[in-house]
């Protein structure tokens, strides 16, 4: 590492040119007006000195035509701030559709992180270069944050609870990998690399290590043995073509059934019971791991299509324009 | 420096030097300083904890400066670094921030301003002390067995689970503390509305009260929730309830948003002060009404009520729902307006003035400059996307110690230069004095204005390590913060060495216009010797005879 003076971390994701344009902005406007009070100030200070210890200036009382100038322009400036940061921010809640979707679990202290081809890695993230990549976040314990400055994107990683943030980098290299939610004593040292390869690097990387299971084998064979086939698809809930569908509830109220929805369905099956059954699906929390819970969510992510049986028309596929 | 100094002459309610009694020597016995119900000593009194804090929280900021000196974590241990940021965060902001300019010069000040003989409830304001100083005891009994490592925002689960450290009792502390801040407000509240001299209508009130009363409304209104939201981080670390821990059923985001509900407001308890303060240091010293005076003294209920309804730009990326983040972001940015507001009108009261570059106004002009500074650069973090990428940065960090430490620590010493001839009897040595206020807004921007910049890189707060790159800013800014302690020391002594061989003061050595200067200094048990009336509006210079316009005019006069 080197010892030059640099203003703007290096530029590797396609938020990147976007942050720091915004970034210039308010720098030339906090510049501005910053340098405008402070060289009034000085001005006005020293050009309207005390003469004379009894000396009484006229008074001067406001000016309407003033006040309103200072408190318009401003709220002019303010605004156009609001919707170009919010313009960003929303791109940064829309990911792609067709982004490669990889896991990642943060625990004291250490990023362990899981691709959807199977491969794992800790404190080091490798990705294509110019694909969408998608991060599904969530915590082991207590609050942690995935941040690539190089990417300008950043996300708490919560526990008890799944957070989505996404990225496409757009230059190959290493970037540094940092946990922005202080965590305890290592906090400092829950760092690492995020590596943008070249896509068939990245194709070669993938399977370059002896395979662990994708995500969804993991999840099918859990699924099996911890008995959930048992009951769904027959008397419970098929979990076919249910992700993203509109579910319908004793209660009356309806939610979408998204990565966090199956996740506390899972953990606390009786939080919401799905209208036309019975409350009788024990709770698995404490009885599995974090890591069990995603691969569980990302079998039943799997299961777009009704199976052979058929039976699951209950649950039409919702349009997902949106994955928040 | 000036032309004609007309000497200081003995006028009807200013005698100079009279052995008459005042409330410093009244009974110097020790037992009539603890049991005292006189405002002006139990502010004395929390001006000595206050300083204490100050001191203590110091200690802790230069050594999170040395360790950062390098990359490496050579200095302390990561768990010591961490005990060090956290207690530095609580001693400075539950310690001294926020009790600083309200609860010294406010207690001072504010029943003089309103021609009032002492606060609403002058019992229960020597009680706030006495609270004041328990949760301080409790804070540093947790500090000296072993110290707390949680930040100062104690985010669950961290704090109610995983903390290994003496987190309840540091909650007590700060839970204890707050009531404090509660019963101090109450007091202010009830005093401004009930005991103002007559003919002191709310718009001829100096802009001090104004502020003081903005604040005020903040600290009763706000300081339960955190209150509530401590002893429930307290009861989930003690009796397993699960509020927050979502191994129990608990909600991590939970906590903070009740945490930012009162710690954003919070802010402007320590900011709002410093802004009054402010708006009396240039009226006096342009001999001006402040340009603008009635929007100036508005805008600060418009901060207090505002800053209320924006403390989710905290959690921008938390997990919260983008449209939640959206209403926080654009609220966030009406808050500026007011303050923005203040600014202008202050600067534009300058035109034409009659300024007098005495200490106190070195202060004021370094606020509003640093609070320019630190305002602009709330609008990076109250802006989503850029927030995403600077939050929990180094520019964090940068952007509130330009208003808590170039904002209301700049305001503070300017009130307290400004009113020590009032509170002491005594000038303070000018030179020196300007020497440390350059020091200080020198020594100031360099510790700060480069982790804006380190921030941007990338550097996460709370870092007890970090990559080499990042050293030469760290170097800097532990350069700075090196001249910024001198800066502090500095007043420390002069303004002791003045309490014995500083000039006397005059009544109104200033040649000011609010009432607490129509008394002599320093001032009578009962404040004011008749009670006085208010006829003009405030900062009616006009009014003033040349005699206290002359007042103690500083290098004029001959020395004591």
């Amino acid at each position: 590492m080197d010892q030059r003076f640099q203003l703007l971390p290096d530029q590797a994701s396609t938020f990147a040119p976007r942050v720091d344009l915004l970034y210039l902005f308010l720098w030339s406007v906090t510049a501005f007006f910053t340098l405008l009070i402070f060289l009034l100030i000085v001005y006005l200070g020293l050009r309207y000195r005390r003469r004379s210890a009894t000396e009484v200036p006229t008074p001067m009382h406001g000016g309407t035509a003033l006040e309103i100038a200072w408190t318009v322009i401003p709220l002019i400036i303010v605004m156009v701030i609001f919707f170009w940061g919010a313009k960003i921010y929303f791109t940064f809640y829309s990911p792609p559709a067709d982004a490669i979707e990889i896991h990642v679990i943060g625990k004291q202290w250490m990023w362990k992180i899981q691709h959807p081809e199977g491969r794992r890695e800790i404190n080091e993230l490798h990705v294509p270069v110019g694909k969408a990549v998608k991060l599904v976040l969530s915590s082991q314990d207590v609050i942690h944050s995935f941040y690539v400055p190089a990417f300008r994107v950043k996300q708490d990683a919560v526990p008890g609870r799944y957070t989505v943030m996404w990225f496409k980098a757009t230059r190959v290299g290493e970037y540094h990998l940092f946990c922005a939610e202080y965590c305890g004593t290592e906090h400092s040292r829950m760092v690492g690399k995020v590596i943008v390869m070249e896509p068939d690097a990245y194709q070669a990387w993938l399977v370059g290590s002896p395979a662990d299971q994708s995500p969804v084998v993991a999840g099918e064979k859990l699924f099996k043995t911890l008995g959930c086939v048992a009951c769904h698809a027959v008397q419970a809930p098929t979990m076919a073509g249910l992700y993203m569908s509109q579910q319908k509830f004793t209660d009356g109220s309806t939610v979408v059934a998204d990565d966090n929805y199956l996740r506390e369905s899972i953990l606390d099956s009786t939080a919401k019971i799905v209208e036309g059954y019975q409350p009788v699906m024990p709770s698995y929390r404490n009885q599995i791991s974090e890591e069990q819970v995603m691969q569980l969510v990302s079998y039943i992510k799997s299961l777009k299509n009704p199976p052979r049986e058929g039976g699951s028309t209950q649950f039409p596929a919702a349009p997902a324009p949106s994955q928040r | 420096m000036t032309t004609d100094p007309i000497p200081a002459q003995p006028i009807d309610f200013d005698p100079v030097e009279s052995p008459r009694d005042n409330y410093l020597n009244v009974n110097y016995r020790i037992k009539s300083w603890l049991l005292t119900v006189d405002h002006k000593r139990i502010a004395i009194l929390y001006l000595l904890g206050i300083t204490f804090f100050f001191v203590i929280g110091g200690i802790f900021a230069l050594m999170i400066r040395l360790e950062l000196l390098t990359p490496r974590g050579d200095l302390l241990k990561a768990d010591t670094y961490n005990k060090m940021f956290t207690m530095h965060g609580i001693v400075m902001v539950f310690f001294f921030l926020i009790p600083s300019i309200p609860a010294v010069i406010g207690n001072f000040i504010v029943p003089m301003m309103v021609g009032a003989r002492d606060l609403a409830f002058p019992r229960l304001n020597l009680a706030s002390w006495y609270i004041y100083i328990l949760g301080g005891v409790f804070t540093m009994i947790a500090m000296v067995s072993g110290g707390v490592d949680t930040g100062w925002t104690f985010y669950t689960p961290y704090s109610s689970v995983y903390s290994n450290t003496h987190v309840a009792l540091t909650a007590i502390g700060i839970f204890v503390t707050g009531f404090s801040s509660i019963l101090t407000g109450l007091n202010f509240i009830v005093t401004i509305h009930k005991m103002r001299a007559p003919g002191l209508t709310w718009f001829r009130m100096p802009l001090f009260l104004w502020s003081i009363y903005a604040t005020s409304l903040i600290m009763v209104l706000g300081t339960p929730v955190v209150a509530i939201a401590i002893v429930l981080v307290g009861l989930e670390r003690l009796f397993n309830i699960g509020v927050f821990n979502p191994a129990l059923g608990g909600d991590p985001i939970l906590f903070q948003h009740l945490f930012w509900f009162y710690s954003h407001p919070a802010v402007y308890i320590m900011v709002l002060p410093s802004m009054g303060v402010v708006s009396e240091i240039i009226a006096t010293f342009t001999r001006r009404r402040i340009f603008g005076y009635k929007i100036v003294a508005l805008s600060s209920l418009a901060i207090a009520l505002i800053g209320f309804f924006v403390w989710g730009h905290h959690m921008f990326v938390s997990g919260q729902s983008l449209y939640a983040g959206m209403i926080f972001s654009f609220l966030s940015f009406f808050v500026a307006i007011p303050s923005a507001i203040k600014v202008f009108n202050w600067t534009a009261t300058l035109y034409k003035g009659s300024i007098l570059l005495a200490t106190p106004m070195y202060y004021a002009m370094g606020f509003i400059g640093l609070f320019t500074m630190g305002g602009l650069t709330g609008l990076f973090l109250a802006s989503l996307g850029m927030d995403v990428h600077v939050t929990d940065t180094y520019f964090i960090v940068a952007h509130f110690h330009y208003i808590m430490v170039g904002g209301a620590i700049m305001g503070y010493l300017g009130g307290i230069h400004y009113w020590w001839p009032k509170i002491t009897g005594r000038m303070y040595a000018e030179v020196p004095a300007k020497i440390a206020a350059f020091l200080i807004f020198i020594g100031f921007n360099l510790t700060f204005f480069p982790q804006f910049l380190v921030g941007y890189l990338g550097m996460p707060r709370r870092y007890h390590e970090y990559p080499p790159e990042f050293q030469v800013y760290n170097v800097m800014s532990t350069a700075g913060a090196s001249i910024l302690a001198v800066g502090y020391v500095i007043p420390l002594v002069y303004l002791l060495w003045s309490l014995k061989y500083g000039r006397r003061a005059t009544a109104n050595p200033w040649g000011a216009t609010t009432l607490e200067w129509q008394t002599p200094s320093p001032p009578p048990t009962e404040n004011f010797l008749e009670p006085p009336v208010v006829t003009h509006e405030a900062y009616d210079f006009s009014a003033l005879s040349p005699e206290v316009l002359a007042g103690h005019f500083p290098g004029s006069a001959s020395k004591a």
